[in-house]
């Protein structure tokens, strides 16, 4: 479980998060939403140790993440898989290479490494992408490597920063079913950060609406639609005027 | 509402935060054998051997120089067979491990920092970090390691190229001898002479490769954020050679 309790971080002046309080369930799907800015991937960040917290504290399965010498940081990391917004992949290695990094550091045999990176890239569909550079692949392939990187950690957690932002409809709805299956077949518990409202309530058990640093709404993805909040009503309506005006 | 501790401000603090940082990264890396040995060879070849042409056409042209120079210094009163001993001792002495040292900050320097750069504004630093691999074992040391083993190398190649180009400008187109160079090289010679150049040569190897790593894991804010750590990588890397060789001279002669 993860467990978010009075966080506050700026960055100079500005503040980004401020008490920002709110568990994460374990094995389902949570997503934090809200408008750009308010603080999503700061969050995420904060639950692998990148960002130290102003005040508050991060606590993943009861370990807080802040209070970590090196050795119980990087035990912790290897529970939690990463997907980055841009995939992040490393320019130099190639698909097989990214995908296996991380195995390499675990000091897995050899057998087991290719078993995993070839079973990794045969669920996010890119089997016989393994001895491509990134930069020969496209945006959505990237995102899916980087995905298959995450998981070939056979991690208990999986966050998700914008995994389907830039991406067109038809493989956004292949990322979220990624994402679903990933879920499903680990039995990972996800934290998805989005603005992309058609994402976060295909995937999404629970929805936390940030706003100014803080929860502004958490429920599941019923009551977060059903919402009476004038802000999330609001964020829903421009979200759905986008997407009819985009299809008329 | 939680207090929120303000943000520690001055930059004498802020240095001494992340330089106390680095060096307990850089020690922890170091350890981390498993990591950087992979790394170090293709690094070694990357930072050192494909320098080696650029090294040694600064040294063609230095040995060059340092000949039609010394022999336009000397006139009747300094015998002319001390072109050897001026060209000799200034390319193993200064002009070698420095001018290969300030080639090298803009080469090595500017690659490192563009390249570590480029990885932490597109969180690939990130991503390491999130894989349990600490960036300065597998990024830092073995660029810091490399430059510092190769740079002497690359500089021993281009003192032995310079003082080849100073014999062969003399004996052509000055009016003296191989044997008359050879006096003058031999006349105050020193195995210091050899030793003093690498050893200064290392250093700035270790504080150019150190500098692009620290400039380019410093890097912020895309395109713009790398360029400029570029240039202070270069720029600072040069000042270093500068402050480091004055200190050798100081310390070792």
């Amino acid at each position: 479980m993860i467990r978010f309790e009075g966080l506050a971080k700026r960055f100079g002046e500005r503040r980004v998060l401020e008490d920002f309080s709110l568990t994460i369930p374990e094995g389902q799907t949570t997503v934090l939403m809200g408008y750009s800015g308010t603080g999503k991937s700061v969050v995420l960040k904060h639950i692998v140790g990148l960002l130290e917290p102003d005040a508050g504290r991060v606590e993943v399965d009861g370990l807080v993440v802040h209070e970590l010498d090196y050795d119980e940081l990087m035990q912790l990391r290897g529970r939690i898989g990463y997907v980055f917004q841009f995939a992040a992949l490393f320019d130099s290695l190639t698909v097989t290479e990214n995908v296996s990094l991380g195995l390499r550091r675990q000091r897995l045999d050899r057998e087991v490494i290719a078993e995993r990176v070839a079973e990794s890239l045969r669920l996010v569909e890119l089997s016989d992408a393994g001895d491509r550079m990134p930069a020969e692949l496209s945006g959505g392939m990237r995102k899916r490597v980087g995905i298959a990187r995450a998981i070939a950690l056979r991690p208990r957690y999986i966050l998700y920063d914008e995994p389907t932002t830039g991406l067109d409809p038809v493989t956004t709805a292949a990322m979220n079913d990624l994402m679903i299956r990933a879920r499903r077949e680990l039995g990972a518990t996800s934290v998805v950060v989005t603005h992309d409202l058609s994402s976060a309530f295909t995937v999404a058990d629970r929805i936390a609406f940030l706003d100014q640093g803080r929860v502004r709404q958490a429920g599941t993805a019923r009551e977060i639609r059903a919402s009476a909040d004038p802000l999330i009503r609001e964020f829903i309506a421009g979200f759905l005027d986008h997407e009819s005006g985009g299809h008329a | 509402m939680s207090a929120v501790e303000p943000a520690p401000s001055g930059w004498l603090h802020e240095a001494l935060v992340v330089s106390g940082r680095w060096v307990l990264e850089a020690r922890r890396a170091l350890a981390d054998v498993r990591t950087w040995r992979p790394l170090l060879l293709p690094q070694m070849r990357r930072l050192g051997v494909d320098s080696i042409p650029v090294a040694l056409f600064i040294a063609v042209f230095t040995g060059m120089v340092l000949a039609l120079l010394s022999s336009y210094m000397f006139t009747r009163a300094i015998p002319l067979y001390f072109v050897g001993t001026l060209v000799t001792k200034a390319v193993m002495l200064e002009l070698g491990p420095v001018l290969t040292g300030m080639a090298l900050a803009g080469r090595v320097g500017a690659n490192v920092a563009a390249e570590l750069g480029t990885m932490r504004v597109t969180e690939q630093v990130d991503a390491l970090e999130t894989l349990a691999i600490s960036p300065h074992a597998y990024l830092v040391t073995p660029r810091v390691l490399a430059a510092t083993l190769m740079f002497p190398v690359v500089t021993a190649l281009a003192i032995t190229v310079g003082v080849i180009s100073g014999w062969l400008t003399a004996v052509n187109l000055l009016d003296l001898s191989t044997s008359e160079f050879l006096r003058g090289a031999q006349q105050f010679y020193k195995f210091k002479d050899i030793w003093f150049g690498l050893v200064k040569s290392a250093s700035f190897g270790t504080a150019v490769a150190t500098m692009g790593c620290f400039q380019g894991l410093q890097a912020r804010g895309g395109a713009e954020g790398v360029g400029k750590a570029t240039r202070y990588s270069v720029v600072l890397g040069c000042q270093a050679i500068l402050v480091l060789d004055a200190f050798w001279a100081l310390v070792l002669l």
